[in-house]
């Protein structure tokens, strides 16, 4: 069974993706694997491959606009092309079984099939071609360069490249902030009600910190690696907060107003470390091994340093 | 074989390439989104070894098996939650990506 499918991007389309992007409902923005008709393709028409997370399903027929193509959709559980890939969720025997189960040998006299460069590290291109006899081609990797690949079925160097540039990094920050929105609220009461202003001030501004300024400004952080980026840049919205602390706690007991103010430089540095750090997920050039290492050097001291400044915290508010 | 540095915790990498068994085929290259290998000569070259990512796309497309890298995910996040869990393979959760 082949289902129609057109290029056009509706309004409903575009609340999906909004709302997608916000990492809201994304799990219910799936589609149906299989085999899809954009247009009127016949048995020479190219087939391309995707996922059958709404978004990437969209992007692809969008950048096929006046194309009459087939697309076969993978069974990825709604995840993204990469995403999937890295899992083997889109993978060798995913599509090897899509190709039998659509009966794409019916459709098509050709043996081509233009997967997402993406895609590859999911999938082995000569195993498919050893098992289903279709030659894999690897298009480029972002759909609004697919017409230019069309012609001459060649990637210039460039179309072969990830980016991370700062509309990259901007368009990520929705998710992460919908993610952490009601923790912060419900951590921001807690603390209000437990040691008063200053600290509940704190939470939005680590995580505003960890999700907002620090994707932006990563090139920029002059350390090499995410935790250290993490550390400079959670001193400095601690150095601020450790003044502020000095000055308005009121007896001039020197030892007792470091008391109450250290645990910020302790505290607020380590958490937004530990909110960069895991940002390396939402990054597209960390490596397993590379992130390893990372934790093992940084994350005792983030995991020492809010201890310490939990502990220190918690005894001046009982001794002041 | 591959350019090592204390540098930078990302200068390492587990990417390995025997030019002796390389056809030439040009996969990797097509594949590798960073750029880490070039064709020259008839046969790959490692041009950035240090920007792999470990994604594994190059190993997994290299017919004569040339390319060996431990591949898994970039995500300190999925690492953590692994080794809370005591499991070998890092993946990303049902929530994730
Ligand atoms: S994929 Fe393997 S055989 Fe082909 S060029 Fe790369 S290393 Fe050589
Ligand atoms: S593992 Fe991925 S990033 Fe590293 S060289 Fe291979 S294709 Fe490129």
């Amino acid at each position: 069974m082949i289902t129609p499918t057109t290029s056009s991007i509706t309004l409903i389309d575009r609340m999906q993706h909004i709302l997608a992007r916000a990492g809201l409902r994304r799990s219910r923005f799936r589609i149906r694997p299989g085999l899809y008709a954009l247009g009127d393709p016949n048995s020479n028409s190219q087939v391309f491959v995707t996922a059958n997370y709404g978004l990437s399903f969209d992007t692809l027929r969008s950048a096929l606009s006046n194309i009459d193509c087939y697309i076969l959709v993978l069974d990825t559980k709604g995840i993204n092309v990469w995403c999937a890939a890295g899992k083997g969720t889109f993978g060798t025997e995913e599509l090897i079984r899509r190709i039998g189960e659509v009966k794409l040998k019916d459709h098509v006299t050709h043996d081509i099939l233009i997967l997402p460069q993406l895609g590859a590290s999911g999938v082995a291109a000569h195993e498919i071609e050893r098992r289903t006899g279709f030659k894999v081609e690897y298009g480029p990797v972002r759909a609004n360069d697919i017409l230019q690949y069309l012609q001459n079925h060649a990637a210039t160097p460039n179309m072969r490249r990830v980016t991370f540039n700062f509309m990259d990094r901007l368009i990520l920050i929705p998710v992460e902030l919908t993610h952490v929105f009601l923790p912060t609220i419900i951590l921001m009461a807690l603390l209000y009600f437990l040691s008063g202003p200053i600290p509940a001030l704190t939470v939005p501004l680590v995580v505003i910190a960890g999700l907002l300024v620090f994707p932006l400004l990563i090139p920029w952080i002059p350390t090499p690696n995410f935790s250290t980026k993490g550390f400079l840049l959670g001193s400095m919205v601690a150095v601020p907060l450790f003044l502020l602390a000095l000055i308005s706690f009121p007896p001039a007991i020197w030892w007792k107003k470091l008391g109450v103010a250290l645990p910020y430089l302790l505290i607020v540095p380590s958490l937004v470390a530990f909110i960069t750090l895991n940002y390396t997920g939402a990054t597209p050039f960390t490596s397993k091994s590379g992130v390893k290492r990372e934790i093992f050097a940084f994350f005792p001291i983030m995991f020492w340093m809010f201890l310490a400044g939990v502990f220190i915290g918690t005894l001046f508010r009982f001794i002041r | 074989m591959i350019g090592r540095s204390k540098k930078s915790k990302y200068l390492e990498t587990t990417l390995k390439y025997d030019a002796t068994l390389c056809t030439g085929c040009g996969m990797c290259s097509t594949v590798c989104p960073h750029g880490v290998f070039v064709q020259k000569d008839g046969i790959a070259q490692l041009a950035r070894p240090t920007a792999c990512m470990e994604c594994g796309a190059c190993a997994l497309n290299c017919a004569v098996r040339a390319i060996s890298v431990d591949a898994g995910t970039g995500c300190a996040t999925a690492q953590m939650i692994a080794s809370l869990k005591g499991s070998k393979e890092p993946t990303c959760g049902s929530g994730c990506c």
